[in-house]
């Protein structure tokens, strides 16, 4: 087994998924050149330029012809270069490929990986940074998946290619080369929806996704080791469909919840995930269901210093667990 | 008297063919007719026309082999979705919203055609969307070498959008086998084409996306057919897409909701009534022997009898059953 950054996982999952199955092609803007974030590196040298097509700059088109392709027998990954830049598309996202199934009375489906890193703190400004997954888990028809690292973003992007059901597929910017972990060469699928518990705790339940479970794991462990606090950490994976099971078991349990995301704060998934411990876990809370995010400022702001002040962090995490863990 | 049927004028085309080109025609005015005129007795929610487009849809469909070729319509298609092989009944179902409606179980506004069988594809009401979807069957199409065309219709309001552009560059681009129709019946609901855009030729604007684009008399059936053969059979050899601009015009408002006295004079509409595509064609037929009284009396008879017998049917079909609303937001796995 070696050890991958995310963004070579990203890529093992691709070239295997299109060895495997000819039906599938990736396209979007530069993926021939290998793609700004090298996902696609060496594809066309393998697989032709047909199957790793270059596509115009215009990001509705992409997605309208991934959904019209996807009618007559071929399995698109349409990568759009950035989340800020895939809202062009919203209308072709949640019009066409969302109800397209729904609306024929489940005679049509639309099988799409749409593909395309998001997330902040890499200095990226206002139209590199956004955080989209709340459009979109908003939207029935939809699977939203959020990954953060090498192992989860290939077993999750095989299932997401091989689902028969339009998926986003956000891939967190920032930890595309930040760290390695053994991912397996062989092929394996992690299953939509389910969470995974990063770390079993006690006394407080920590709900997050992408980078911000690797900030959420950090306070967690500098808690347990300052203040002997248990914090159970989940990362959710997927947001659409959420584990639900998993956190409302786990929130019964320490009595406690803390909701972290990177993305505003105001109508961002983790409130759906706070109105839903509230209504089905109420009994068992011993104190409020607090949430950890962004302000609700434009993410983000160029200058790291003031990105750094927007953006939840390890010791942010670390100070709500304190005053959640005082209740 | 004596009749001389020009070969070149109808494309060899058998008289059956010919016959039947009006047959869907007046078929698809029938059905409009009766639509409306369930509307406003109540017994209908609410109504599209594309009463006045019967050649362009009717002209280019007949080009098509049904079940093989993809087709993208939108609303104002009925005529499209009849000449593909849609029935009355299933037009109908849709428009009463009944449990057996192919298009979308009852789930889509009416005038929203879908037939997998067909090909004929689901379409929404944002306009123009479904264009980029048909450039994507085409490449399915060009990737898997497979002889198939796929056709976009829009109207002149479509082009005004982005989509319209992107999947004009994109088809130009990758040379596809596809065939983009506009319906131009010189209104996007009440904004005339003066105020859409600054030429008077949409056809021109292929040119840019490096293909043929041609300007033709949507209300000639015949001409609409010559034009879409020609436009089939390049597609089909890998020559790439064709925008075909047919000029034509909408004889009511945009919808039963909309009052057209308030943007077209009456003047106008009846200038444009009196080249009414299906009176037009059966004095055509006429004229090379095709119809008489009798068979053209006939086959009016035929339509209204089957417009008939599909309304009183289809009415007292069953409705949805409501808990069917929570079903087929994902696809339902097998074993699932």
């Amino acid at each position: 087994m070696a050890e991958k950054t995310m963004v070579e996982a990203v890529r093992d999952a691709m070239f295997e998924e299109m060895k495997r199955d000819e039906r599938i092609i990736l396209m979007g803007e530069d993926v021939g050149q290998g793609g700004v974030f090298r996902a696609s590196e060496g594809f066309v040298a393998e697989f032709g330029e047909d199957r790793c097509m270059d596509t115009p700059l215009a990001e509705s088109c992409i997605v309208g012809a991934a959904i019209g392709a996807s009618l007559n027998g071929i399995i698109p990954i349409a990568e759009l270069q950035f989340a800020d830049f895939s809202h062009p598309a919203f209308d072709q996202i949640v019009s066409e490929a969302a109800r397209l199934h729904y609306r024929s009375d489940g005679t049509w489906s639309c099988p799409i990986t749409i593909r395309t890193p998001y997330g902040s703190g890499i200095h990226g400004g206002p139209y590199h940074s956004q955080s989209i997954e709340a459009f979109y888990a908003h939207v029935p028809g939809l699977k939203v998946i959020c990954v953060a690292s090498p192992y989860d973003a290939k077993g999750l992007l095989k299932s997401a290619i091989r689902d028969p059901n339009p998926v986003i597929f956000l891939e967190h910017k920032k930890a595309y080369r930040a760290f390695r972990q053994e991912v397996p060469d062989e092929d394996y699928t992690i299953p939509i929806g389910e969470a995974e518990v990063k770390s079993e705790g006690s006394d407080i339940t920590l709900i997050t996704y992408g980078m911000m479970t690797h900030h959420s794991i950090k306070a967690a462990e500098t808690l347990e080791q300052e203040d002997g606090t248990s914090v159970e950490v989940i990362d959710l994976r997927t947001v659409s469909p959420w584990d639900k099971e998993r956190v409302l078991e786990s929130v019964k349990k320490t009595g406690k919840a803390l909701i972290v995301y990177e993305d505003n704060i105001t109508g961002g998934f983790g409130a759906e995930v706070a109105a839903t411990i509230a209504q089905d876990a109420f009994d068992f809370l011993d104190g409020p269901v607090t949430r950890v995010a962004s302000p609700d400022v434009p993410i983000s702001p160029y200058s790291s210093i003031l990105e750094e002040y927007i953006l939840p962090n390890p010791e942010k995490i670390a100070e709500a667990i304190r005053k959640l863990a005082a209740y | 008297m004596t009749v001389t049927r020009e070969a070149t004028k109808t494309f060899g085309l058998t008289e059956k063919q010919l016959v039947e080109m009006q047959y869907k025609m007046l078929l698809a005015r029938a059905v409009s007719v009766r639509q409306r005129m369930l509307q406003r007795m109540g017994r209908g929610p609410m109504t599209f026309s594309g009463e006045g487009h019967e050649a362009v849809q009717v002209g280019t469909a007949s080009a098509l082999r049904p079940g093989t070729d993809w087709v993208f319509a939108y609303y104002r298609d009925v005529a499209v979705a009849l000449t593909v092989g849609m029935t009355p009944r299933d037009i109908l179902r849709g428009f009463f919203a009944r449990r057996d409606d192919v298009s979308s179980g009852g789930r889509n506004m009416p005038s929203h055609f879908s037939h997998r069988d067909l090909r004929i594809v689901s379409g929404s009401a944002p306009i123009c969307t479904q264009v980029p979807h048909a450039v994507g069957a085409a490449l399915a199409a060009k990737l898997r070498r497979l002889d198939e065309i796929s056709v976009a219709y829009f109207g002149d309001g479509a082009t005004s959008t982005g989509d319209w552009h992107e999947s004009m560059n994109f088809a130009g681009v990758h040379k596809l086998p596809v065939v983009f129709v506009c319906e131009h019946n010189n209104y996007a609901i009440s904004v005339p084409w003066r105020k859409q855009a600054a030429i008077e030729n949409v056809a021109i604007r292929a040119a840019g996306y490096g293909f043929p684009g041609v300007t033709i008399n949507g209300n000639d059936v015949l001409e609409v057919y010559g034009t879409m053969t020609e436009a089939v059979k390049r597609a089909r050899a890998g020559e790439g897409p064709t925008l075909i601009e047919a000029k034509t015009y909408r004889l009511m408002p945009h919808s039963s909701d909309d009052d057209d006295r308030r943007y077209r004079t009456r003047e106008e509409v009846e200038h444009w009534g009196a080249k009414d595509p299906l009176v037009a064609y059966a004095r055509q037929l006429r004229e090379i022997g095709v119809l008489d009284e009798k068979s053209e009396k006939d086959l009016n008879d035929r339509v209204n009898a089957e417009v008939d017998e599909a309304t009183d049917e289809v009415e007292q079909e069953p409705t949805p059953d409501p808990a069917s609303a929570l079903r087929h937001v994902f696809v339902e796995r097998e074993g699932a």
